[in-house]
């Protein structure tokens, strides 16, 4: 067996040694931050006519600083494409599986490292965003102590974080760079938000792991709400169990 | 050692690799050599654990693949290339290699000045030539001292130089006491480097014997004459009682002739020649020959399956002492 401190170390070692590690979690921070402090700047100065037509329903400071995520979950989906994908890409799948050979345990090793850098940037993320966005929003900011803001904050961490393994879970199953770039970004970018717009399809698309998964992210109970943040988070995890799983099968059973 | 038992790979109807069995001898260069789509790197990709097998197992000094603890410090092996990351440095993948394996850090920098890649070891592989992405393979195939290093055609695309290199790489490797197991589909390169042969077809064992056995069987030697009196000459060799067989250009050929009797021959009985020569046919030739049914099956999927090959296509493959690349006794660099 191949030690499994080895195989982190060495994944380890493969994920920061690539640019598209920076890049692409760069771009997770600065387009989450950077549209949700957008959106709270406009908010702040523009009040009451935005708030004109859903004055019944309490303001969603959190969400509002939260308004980049959709477009910065793409970028963090696309680091987990690419962190497993480029090694189908070039080949160098054979020369890993040659050196760990044993499968399983060299995908969960991946998910840790990819998982943990993952959540690290997540987090940070995170934060920011939340604490930019109430600065901007001035006297219509919140805190973190105010009732579900916590709550929601680690929430748009663990979310982003899902999503990210999800992604490398579905690479693993294609085995396919550029085919899990061509099925995850559309997926995510416009097949899901719309279709949870769309009457009776929505009921389906509110299972997926993006609808699911942001759950963790309201603050205010919502109107017409299938389920709370935390049945949310449980489907968006097995969302990620069943890709992972998936990934590992087709990774165990497959010629390389 | 590796040893193949009954090793087979079917991948739909096709039959990759048929029941093949044999085992690489320890210490020496062996040559696996095979026509395109023999199935010799799927073969090595199943010794590798890469490639499951349809029946049939290989084993590495004993076990499976996939129960040896760090086996790139068994065996080494380089399949393709270009199989790195573009974006990442030589020394970095060789860095994430050497820590799946507990390898020494120190040891990267060791196989980066044994392949001369030191001066290009920050740069990114996108940047690298074929023979530098090669030798970068070469340094991945070395970096935990293996006792069994296997490459897959691994000249194939270099320059001449890096040819020359790789065969005195591999013969350098043999001579440290290292099991080399390398494939080509050229005879030629095989006989200027390995010293045992395994010859696959259409996924089946056609040969394995050592290198000297199969150039003893399969070089031929012949004398060639040219003369403007050929009748005289045929009474010659009628009267003497030799063989010979019609060569090119209105020449005759004498089977394991003498070359100083023939002369001798002539020369007591005024014979005017205007060619007198030794003649081998190259091993080139005696493996497409062994090979040409596999081959002809793959094309044309005909019946016919004798292995013996049809005799008699000897006088096309006569060459002028073609079968020993002089390269064989080249200097080692560095």
């Amino acid at each position: 067996m191949t030690s499994f401190p080895a195989i982190l170390r060495s994944e380890w070692t493969k994920i920061r040694s690539v640019r598209s590690t920076v890049w692409t979690l760069a771009l997770a921070f600065v387009v989450t931050v950077g549209i949700g402090a957008l959106l709270s700047l406009l908010t702040n100065n523009n009040f009451t006519e935005f708030r004109r037509h859903d004055a019944d329903t309490p303001f969603d400071a959190t969400g509002t600083a939260f308004s980049g995520i959709m477009l910065g979950e793409l970028a963090i989906i696309v680091f987990g494409v690419l962190a497993i994908g480029n090694e189908y890409s070039s080949g160098m799948i054979r020369v890993t599986l040659a050196a760990v050979p044993q499968r399983a345990t060299l995908l969960a090793g991946k998910a840790v490292v990819l998982g943990a850098l993952a959540l690290l940037v997540s987090l940070v993320t995170a934060f920011v965003t939340f604490f930019l966005g109430q600065a901007l929003l001035g006297s219509h900011s919140t805190t973190l102590g105010e009732p579900n803001v916590l709550r929601a904050v680690l929430g748009a961490a663990l979310y982003l974080t899902m999503l990210c393994l999800f992604a490398a879970g579905v690479t693993t199953m294609l085995h396919n760079q550029t085919l899990a770039l061509g099925v995850l970004v559309p997926f995510f970018f416009l097949l899901s938000p719309i279709l949870s717009a769309v009457p009776k399809v929505k009921t389906l698309a509110h299972y997926f792991p993006d609808y699911a998964g942001s759950r963790m992210l309201l603050v205010y109970e919502q109107h017409g709400q299938p389920y709370g943040p935390w049945a949310g988070f449980s489907i968006c995890l097995a969302w990620t169990a069943a890709a992972l799983l998936g990934g590992a099968l087709v990774l165990k059973n497959r010629d390389a | 050692m590796i040893e193949l038992h009954d090793l087979t790979k079917r991948y739909g109807k096709t039959l990759a690799v048929d029941r093949l069995s044999f085992r690489v001898p320890q210490g020496v260069v062996t040559g696996f050599l095979g026509p395109n789509g023999a199935g010799k790197s799927t073969t090595m990709r199943m010794i590798l654990d890469l490639d499951r097998p349809t029946s049939g197992r290989v084993t590495i000094d004993g076990k499976r693949y996939g129960q040896l603890s760090e086996p790139l410090k068994y065996i080494g092996a380089l399949l393709e290339a270009k199989a790195v990351h573009p974006g990442r440095t030589a020394r970095d993948h060789l860095r994430w290699l050497a820590q799946s394996n507990r390898i020494p850090e120190r040891r990267v920098d060791e196989v980066l000045s044994l392949v001369g890649l030191t001066p290009v070891a920050r740069k990114r592989a996108r940047g690298f030539s074929l023979g530098m992405g090669q030798r970068l393979g070469i340094a991945s195939a070395l970096l935990g001292d293996p006792e069994i290093v296997m490459f897959d055609e691994p000249v194939n695309g270099l320059d001449p130089e890096g040819i020359l290199w790789i065969r005195n790489l591999m013969k350098r490797l043999a001579g440290e006491g290292r099991t080399v197991f390398v494939s080509s589909h050229l005879m030629s390169e095989m006989a200027v480097t390995a010293d045992h042969l395994v010859v696959i077809g259409k996924g089946r064992l056609l040969a394995d014997l050592p290198m000297p056995e199969f150039i003893r069987r399969n070089s031929r030697s012949a004398v060639r004459l040219r003369t403007p009196q050929p009748e005289r000459l045929l009474d010659l060799l009628a009267g003497a009682g030799l063989r010979h067989e019609p060569g090119p250009d209105g020449s005759y050929e004498v089977v394991d002739g003498d070359l100083a009797a023939l002369g001798e021959l002539a020369a007591a009985n005024g014979l005017v020649l205007h060619e007198l020569s030794p003649q081998q046919a190259s091993l080139e030739e005696a493996f497409m020959q062994m090979t040409a049914d596999s081959v002809e099956y793959h094309a044309g999927d005909g019946p016919g399956r004798d292995a013996a090959g049809a005799p008699g296509v000897w006088g096309a493959g006569w060459k002028a002492d073609g079968a020993r690349p002089a390269a064989a006794v080249q200097q080692e660099e560095n």
